[in-house]
Order: structure tokens, then C-alpha cells, then sequence
């Protein structure tokens, strides 16, 4: 059996059954890493001894029959901009291809504290900007399910991997679409929690006021299992909220009738790949044959929400970004010469194209004379396109969309054109802007290529989001489908 | 429009330095961008407050309690040069 194509659900069962030990369970993740790993390049580092250690630490405590908790066992595959101590995150950069933190992210120390086992660090586009992993300073990811396409970003290692069964489950981070974009295009579950739900301590800010660390499975049910273990309050991070601590797993049932579905209309207009589009409307149709109740929602506003949220991204990247002097960690480059001298040349060597790109954009957006006319302005819109979402949720219990407008496209096919990479965020950056919940659950092939369902809740409502992605994902399977590697 | 000279001042101020080739290249696309982004400038937001944060929460404090942090040695093994406890900068003057 290939212990590595089973779910957390099914092994963690096993494990503390002892038909099969964690050890087994790291040893064949491992082996599948060794095997694809050359086609897909999801992983930036990988910690066979560390883990294997640890599984064997889990196995021992099952025998001595001590209790484990809710992923022991468990390999996890980590974003690379959520720090692990001792052990090297690069945010897909060169400017931290040499940073070993010294501490560990708040969910990494829960997901350990939960028998979890970290096994790497995953590709991501460089400090998570991009949607296609191909602005990493360490190469592309490929798609599992067609490797000359991208999978997606900027958690396109993360999805790779939970795809082509290296790992079992994964983190990302999503600032605008992060955790979901590479979860629609590799078929894997992808959750962005309610902003403030989960620790952002030991992730690498970006975008501080958007971005959240998200679970992503090869299910819902694993990806309500991770989304227990890390969500919950955190004096660390100021903008932590202060929670009831919540069994995830407990929301799922089949069973949806009567709950309120908003189809958002403006989602589905100018833009949208046409086979996308009937893909997600049969999606509809199938929670509607569910005895959910599918009616037409509005967001208006949502033409202003790319510019809304690269604005704001942007401004607050150039301020984030500051931080990487060469000096304190990090990457510098090799010149003499004064402090500006020594900074600006191991900036201009340490940062990409894209990375460049917005903290330009962003340090001109909070110049004088321009702050009010774009920071100041977006953050107003940004006001609007909340309330919107306030609105819609107001009437319904969750909001259903595309994922991605369009299928994973072919590498280098769109990486020459900045702006039409932002377009194609149109339908997640404006969950971002309101902070509200979103998953992205596997809804479709098209030639042989995902498609993703985006499902959006209220405030603190992942239960709903949570229970209504299930409900579609035990009556259509697609989650059972795997990419022949 | 973002000219070559606007891109070097912006460049400047974060501190990246450019060759000529990124100058010209990014003024070209920062432009591009700025144009689509001058969108947001048809929205009505006279009365509108601006959304820094999307959760309320205001004045989080602590209580003022001394607790471990990093020691010194560990958190100087990643700097590029350190000297006595230090840090070691380039010359600023």
C-alpha cells in the first residue's frame, strides 16, 4: 500500500491503531519525494532525518500507550515564509537563501504540540507575490496534473505536493488569493481563514492587514483536522483575536439543506474561461440538488478590487520589505562603500523582478503628493467592497464563485506581463479586503484540468464554509482523482 | 506616467539600486500599471472612512512581565558581521 495517496483521517487512525507505525508513514512520504520530486520541485528543503527521528518519538509514545494528539504521526509540508527554528526559510528568495530562524511560527509549535511532523519547506513565488510560483528564486513548481503548466501561487509547492502525494497535508498563506489560486489549479482543498483566526507570528509579513496562514488537503475533513490544530488566539501577534477554541470536524455533515447560497454574479462576468464557468455552474446545480436554496448575490465594487488590493498590497510590502537590510540576516551583497551604498546594491542583487516591482509601486503609493490619491484612496474603497460583502452575507449563509477565472496556464505563458498576473486575482483579492473566510474545494476537470469552487463565509463562520465544501465533496469525489506523475 | 527619473527617485527612497536596463523596463511597466490602477479615482468615498484593519481591535496590551528572549549569541550567529554584542553597520557618515 502507498501509505503517502491516504489522507490524515485514515492515518492518523491507523497510526494509533498500530496497523502502521509513523515511521513507515515518513519513510514512504520520503520515498515519493525522491521519485517525483525531480518533475515537480515543490519542495526548497527537506528534513528526512528530523522527521523520521520524530516519527519514531510518536511510535514509541503509541506503544507505551500514552495519548498523542489530534495529527500524530502526520507528515506536514510548510509554506517557506513561515519560520521553523534551525532550519532554513528563504520566502523563495535569494535576499533569505541563507536564513535559519531562530525561533519557531506559532503553528509550527502547534502542529508539533499536536504530533504533527514538519518533513520541508515548500516553493512559493518570491515573499508570496505571485500566482504561479514562478517568480521563486529556487525555479518553478510544476502541475501535477500537466507539468509544462504552473500550479498555481503563490502556495504552488504546498498544492504540488498534497497533489502528486508527497506529503499529506500542507500550509500556505494567503494574501490575495495565495492558499486558494494553487488549490483550485492542483485539485487539492484550500482554506483562507477569517483574518485574525490564526497566528501570523513567525510569518513573513507582506501584506500584514490581509494576509492569514491557511491550511490546505487533499480533503475537507483533513483540512478542518490542520485548521483545528492552528487556529486559536496568540498574544504574540496583536492582531490575533481572542476565540473559543473550536473542533472543526464536528461542523461536517452532508447535510445542507436550507442553507442560503449567494451565486456572485459579478463573478462570473468579463474574464471568465468559458468552460470555468459552466464547471462552476454545475457546481451550483449540485448543492442546489443538495436542498440548498441558490439564489443571484451582488458584490458591487468588485472592478475596483484588484486595483483596491495591489494599491494596498504594495504600500504595505514597501514598508514589510524594509526589514532586509543584509545586515541583521539574510543575504548581502559582496561591495564596500557606506550604508546606502552596502544596502541598496544587496537589495538590488537579493530581490526579483516582481518582488522589485511592488516595493517600487508600493514606496510610490505612500509618497508624498501620491498617498492620498492612492494608499488613503484604496483603503476607502476597500471600506466599500467590505460592506458589500457584509451585505451579501447578511442575506445568505455563504457566497459561491470561481476560484480562478481561467485554467492553470503554461509556464512563462503570462510572467512577461504583470498586469494581466493581477487581473487573473479578481475573483480572491476581494475576500482579502473584507477578511471574511473562503475555501477553495475541487469542482471539475476541464481537458483534464482543475477546476476550483470557491466557497465564502461571514466572519468566524468556517463552520459554515467548512460543512457546505464537504457536503459538495462527499457527493461529487473529486478529490479522489489523482494526476498521473 | 512613471518616467525613468521618477523610477530612480522611487528607487532611492527603498533603497534598491537598478541597473539602466530595470530602469527603463520598469518604467514602462509601472506605468502600464499605474494607469489601470488610476481607476479607483472614479469611486465616489466622499464620507467614506478608511479600512486600515478589518478586525477591531483596539489597544491590545500585556501585562509588563519579563520573559526569556533569544539569547544574544544565537540571534548574532545570522548577522553578516557582529563586534562586542553588536551588530556591525557599514559607516553611515
Amino acid at each position: 500500500m502507498h501509505l503517502n495517496s491516504l489522507t490524515c483521517h485514515e492515518l492518523v487512525e491507523m497510526i494509533k491503531a498500530q496497523t502502521v507505525t509513523a515511521e513507515e508513514v515518513v519513510e514512504h512520504v520520503f520515498r515519493r519525494i525522491s521519485e517525483v520530486e525531480g518533475k515537480i520541485n515543490a519542495f526548497i528543503s527537506t528534513f528526512n532525518e528530523s522527521a523520521l527521528d520524530k516519527a519514531r518519538e510518536i511510535d514509541e509514545k503509541i506503544r507505551r500507550g500514552e495519548s498523542v494528539g489530534l495529527l500524530a504521526g502526520i507528515p506536514v509540508a510548510v509554506k517557506d515564509n513561515i519560520c521553523t527554528r534551525g532550519k532554513l526559510t528563504t520566502c523563495g528568495s535569494k535576499m533569505l537563501s541563507n536564513y535559519i530562524p531562530p525561533y519557531n511560527a506559532t503553528v509550527i509549535e502547534k502542529i508539533e504540540a499536536a504530533g504533527g511532523i514538519i518533513i520541508g519547506k515548500t516553493n512559493m513565488d518570491e515573499f508570496a507575490m505571485g500566482n504561479s510560483t514562478e517568480t521563486s528564486f529556487f525555479g518553478c513548481t510544476r502541475n501535477p496534473w500537466d507539468i509544462t503548466r504552473v500550479p498555481g501561487g503563490s502556495s504552488g509547492g504546498s498544492a504540488a505536493a498534497l497533489a502528486s502525494d508527497e506529503t499529506i497535508l500542507a500550509l500556505g498563506s494567503d494574501t490575495g488569493g495565495s492558499v486558494r489560486c494553487p488549490a483550485s489549479f492542483c485539485s487539492v482543498v484550500g482554506l483562507k481563514p477569517t483574518y485574525g483566526l490564526v497566528s501570523r507570528y513567525g510569518l513573513v509579513s507582506y501584506a500584514n492587514s490581509l494576509e492569514q496562514i491557511g491550511p490546505m488537503a487533499k480533503d475537507v475533513l483533513d483540512c478542518a483536522m490542520l485548521f483545528t490544530v492552528i487556529a486559536g488566539h496568540d498574544p504574540r501577534d496583536g492582531t490575533s483575536v481572542p476565540r473559543r477554541p473550536c473542533d472543526y470536524t464536528k461542523a461536517l455533515n452532508d447535510e445542507i439543506k436550507g442553507v442560503k447560497v449567494g451565486v456572485l454574479k459579478e463573478f462570473f462576468a468579463v474574464g471568465l474561461d468559458e468552460r470555468v464557468e459552466k464547471s462552476v455552474l454545475n457546481a451550483v446545480g449540485i448543492l442546489e440538488d443538495l436542498g440548498a436554496t441558490c439564489d443571484g448575490a451582488s458584490i458591487s465594487y468588485l472592478e475596483y478590487a484588484v486595483p483596491t488590493y495591489y494599491l494596498i498590497a504594495m504600500s504595505e510590502a514597501s514598508s514589510n520589505l524594509a526589514r532586509f537590510d543584509g545586515l541583521r540576516y539574510g543575504f548581502t551583497a559582496k561591495c564596500e562603500g557606506d550604508w546606502n551604498e552596502v544596502f541598496s546594491t544587496t537589495r538590488g542583487e537579493g530581490f526579483g523582478g516582481e518582488v522589485k516591482r511592488r516595493v517600487l509601486l508600493g514606496t510610490f503609493a505612500l509618497s508624498a503628493g501620491y498617498y492620498d490619491r492612492y494608499y488613503l484612496k484604496a483603503l476607502k474603497v476597500r471600506t466599500l467592497i467590505k460592506r458589500e460583502f457584509e451585505k451579501a452575507l447578511s442575506k445568505f449563509d455563504v457566497l459561491v464563485a470561481p476560484t480562478m477565472p481561467i485554467l492553470p496556464f503554461k509556464i512563462g505563458e503570462v510572467i512577461d506581463d504583470p498586469l494581466a498576473m493581477y487581473m487573473m486575482d479578481i475573483d480572491t483579492v476581494p475576500v482579502n479586503l473584507a477578511g471574511v473566510p473562503s475555501i477553495s474545494v475541487p469542482c471539475g476537470f476541464v481537458d483534464g484540468l482543475p477546476v476550483g469552487l470557491q466557497v465564502i463565509g461571514g466572519f468566524f463562520d468556517e463552520e459554515m464554509v467548512l460543512k457546505v465544501a464537504y457536503a459538495f465533496q462527499e457527493h461529487t469525489k473529486f478529490n479522489l482523482k489523482k494526476p498521473e506523475i | 506616467m512613471i518616467t525613468k527619473e521618477v523610477v530612480e527617485h522611487v528607487a532611492w527612497l527603498a533603497r534598491i539600486k537598478l541597473s539602466e536596463e530595470e530602469k527603463e523596463k520598469f518604467a514602462r511597466q509601472l506605468s502600464k500599471i499605474l494607469e489601470y490602477f488610476n481607476m479607483i479615482s472614479n469611486v465616489d468615498t466622499s464620507n467614506v472612512e478608511p479600512t486600515f484593519h478589518v478586525v477591531e481591535l483596539h489597544n491590545v496590551f500585556r501585562d509588563d512581565e519579563e520573559k526569556e528572549s533569544l539569547p544574544q549569541e544565537v540571534v548574532l550567529k545570522s548577522a553578516r558581521e557582529s563586534e562586542d554584542g553588536f551588530v556591525k553597520a557599514p559607516r553611515i557618515l
